[in-house]
């Protein structure tokens, strides 16, 4: 488990823009009458995004009205589940995933990258840009090293790539996501070994 | 070597497009209503005799499992719940089958729906796999518009709905019963069973959950027969197997390979084999972070299925292969799989919650060389505290790397803390 706490300053209130409201329609009729508590985790996730990449208290009362459930069963959901950001984010939020797959090719240079272009973990950089925060296990483990940028994968890196990348996403240049070497997913570099038939 | 017509996943890298007329061109979605209409017995039949075992971890038989759900309904709905949640440290198959083969665990889902006798079906994926969840969801999209899905799902007469749902973040929920809470919209805490899943799940009401690679396999179980699938691998361990190789050799992939294949054969046939050659190889987990490591000796000879890992006290899992050569400090290694069941463990058995982060501690100091050699006995009886007396399997996955690591690694660990600061001390 870890520790996770609101953060202390929040904004006084929160409502799903109508495009939103919309959409989380469409969510909760996936799911059987009376069953609405079902769309918590798309809705508080779409409420992230909606505010900036976190989740502030009024947004999780807001959708526990909406879904018709106690705040508290809301708040155990929004603080339960690690990829609801609690406090505030920036623009680019990395996640960085340091468990053993990636650990055994290099996360610990990415780290230092993080360390050295963004600051310690939860930091934002100071035009707003960036954070980073070290996560469990991303699950494109024969990718590795590998880092998450909001919703894109970044994967086989290399310090020197991962640093190229960050650089390019704070000036605002296009970066291409996926395998960063010459692979295309997840077959071997430099030749397939089954599948080869006509390609 | 298994031939190339025999592998399942033909675009599992993705080098075709995934598309509906791009998989009609493998064979999916191939006359779907024929395979419905011989009856829910006989698709149960045919599983069964493939001798398929569960591809999420615990290698329970699929077929039987299915045979659980009740064969009438009472009135209350049946559902099938598929485990996208894939976050096993090592494991990455199930995100390649849902980019690029999706309509495979589509056509899945629709007849082993049809076998359980559910007219819906949620898939829930996890929450970091974001772009996989849209194509996920655009195969569904694709599938609806074809009538594959949907009001008398692909012609078949079986009505037949699939929702993409999604998780946030919380390995627990790949644990069956945690999922459910999770669908339900709770955290991701395990149910104590019984009541099993079949007969009280989701709501309430029967319910299967079943891994991604288990159901995406299926349509071609049933199309090519039963005993072509278990003509493959040998008894009890039939079949093909999506492979992850990550780690330490020269081209990590994912490969779909023969049950019982050979370690060292897998690795170098397909990985490149280990960095600086098999004789550089220090140790090898090979299902998956929750299995225990396999020192070189053992990996020499290894067979890649259920029984021959079992055997050597290890297991299949998820068939994820984590290779680590000489150059590994492999306290470490496992202090930080420590970590990860730290981090997920949910917080509601007491020798879990406070076990994982000791267990992680303590082997944090024993990599720094900062612990006495006495307490290695004491990590081990720790180890068998958390192992079986919790709910979910999340205390066991926990407690057997670290078993492992001191059955096959003590003298390292030993050696590290004789020249640490702490003997003095003990003396």
């Amino acid at each position: 488990m870890s520790v996770r706490r609101l953060n202390e300053e929040q904004p006084s209130e929160f409502a799903f823009t109508p495009e939103n409201l919309s959409w989380a329609e469409g969510q909760i009729a996936k799911y059987p009458e009376g069953r609405q508590a079902s769309a918590i985790i798309p809705l508080l996730w779409q409420a992230q995004k909606q505010a900036g990449g976190w989740l502030p208290e009024p947004a999780i009362r807001h959708i526990a009205d909406m879904l018709d459930m106690p705040y508290i069963r809301a708040l155990e959901v929004a603080t339960f589940y690690t990829m609801f950001n609690l406090s505030p984010v920036g623009e680019h939020f990395v996640q960085l995933c340091g468990t053993t797959p990636c650990w055994l090719r290099g996360a610990d240079e990415l780290k230092d990258v993080c360390r050295k272009m963004i600051g310690e973990q939860g930091e934002i950089t100071e035009d707003g840009k960036l954070s980073w925060l070290e996560v469990e296990c991303l699950g494109a483990c024969v990718n590795a090293p590998m880092v998450q940028i909001n919703d894109d994968f970044y994967e086989d890196l290399t310090a020197k790539k991962f640093e190229q990348i960050l650089n390019d996403l704070r000036q605002g240049n296009e970066v291409a996501t996926g395998p960063q070497n010459s692979r295309r997913a997840s077959e071997p570099e430099g030749g397939l070994t089954v599948l080869k038939g006509d390609k | 070597m298994l031939r190339d017509e025999d592998r399942i996943f033909q675009n599992i890298y993705g080098f075709e497009g995934a598309g509906l007329t791009s998989a009609k061109g493998r064979g999916d979605w191939d006359n779907t209503a024929e395979l419905i209409k011989k009856g829910r017995d006989w698709v149960i039949e045919e599983v069964k005799a493939s001798g398929l075992r569960g591809r999420g971890g615990a290698g329970f038989p699929t077929g039987l499992k299915w045979s659980f759900m009740p064969k009438e309904s009472d009135g209350r709905p049946h559902y099938l719940v598929v485990n996208a949640d894939e976050s096993e440290p090592g494991t990455c198959k199930d995100r390649d089958i849902m980019r690029h083969e999706p309509h495979k665990l589509l056509e899945g889902c629709l007849l082993a729906g049809f076998a359980m006798g559910a007219h819906a079906c949620y898939i829930y994926v996890r929450g970091e796999f974001i772009r996989e969840r849209e194509a996920l969801q655009r195969a569904v999209d694709e599938a609806y518009e074809a009538g594959l899905l949907g009001k008398n799902a692909a012609g078949s007469g079986w009505d037949y709905d699939i929702y993409v749902h999604h998780g946030a973040g919380a390995y627990i929920c790949g644990e069956e019963t945690a999922l459910i809470e999770s669908l339900e919209g709770k955290k991701g805490q395990p149910r104590l069973k019984p009541p099993f899943p079949a007969n009280m799940g989701l709501y309430g009401c029967p319910t299967t959950v079943n891994n991604v690679e288990s159901i995406a396999v299926a349509p071609t179980i049933c199309r090519r027969g039963g005993s072509w699938f278990a003509g493959l691998g040998r008894e009890g361990n039939t079949g093909t197997k999506l492979f992850c190789i990550s780690g330490h050799v020269n081209n990590p992939c994912n490969v779909e390979e023969e049950m019982g294949i050979p370690l060292k054969e897998l690795l170098e046939k397909h990985a490149g084999g280990v960095r600086g050659g098999w004789d550089n190889l220090l140790a090898v987990i090979p299902g998956g972070s929750s299995v225990p490591l396999l020192p070189k000796e053992i990996c020499d000879t290894v067979l890649m299925d259920f029984d021959s890992l079992k055997d050597v006290q290890s297991g299949l899992g998820t068939a994820a292969v984590i290779v680590m050569d000489k150059s590994t400090d492999i306290i470490k290694a496992i202090a930080r799989i420590s970590h990860f069941y730290k981090h997920e463990s949910c917080g509601q058995c007491t020798p879990c919650r406070e076990g994982t982060g000791w267990m992680w501690r303590v082997l944090e100091r024993m990599a720094a060389g900062r612990a006495q050699a006495k307490e290695i006995d004491m990590l081990l009886q720790v180890t068998k505290q958390i192992e079986g007396h919790t709910i979910c399997a999340l205390g066991d996955a926990a407690a057997w790397p670290v078993q492992g690591l001191i059955r096959h690694f003590r003298p390292v660990i030993e050696e590290r803390l004789a020249n640490g600061p702490m003997q003095e001390a003990a003396e």
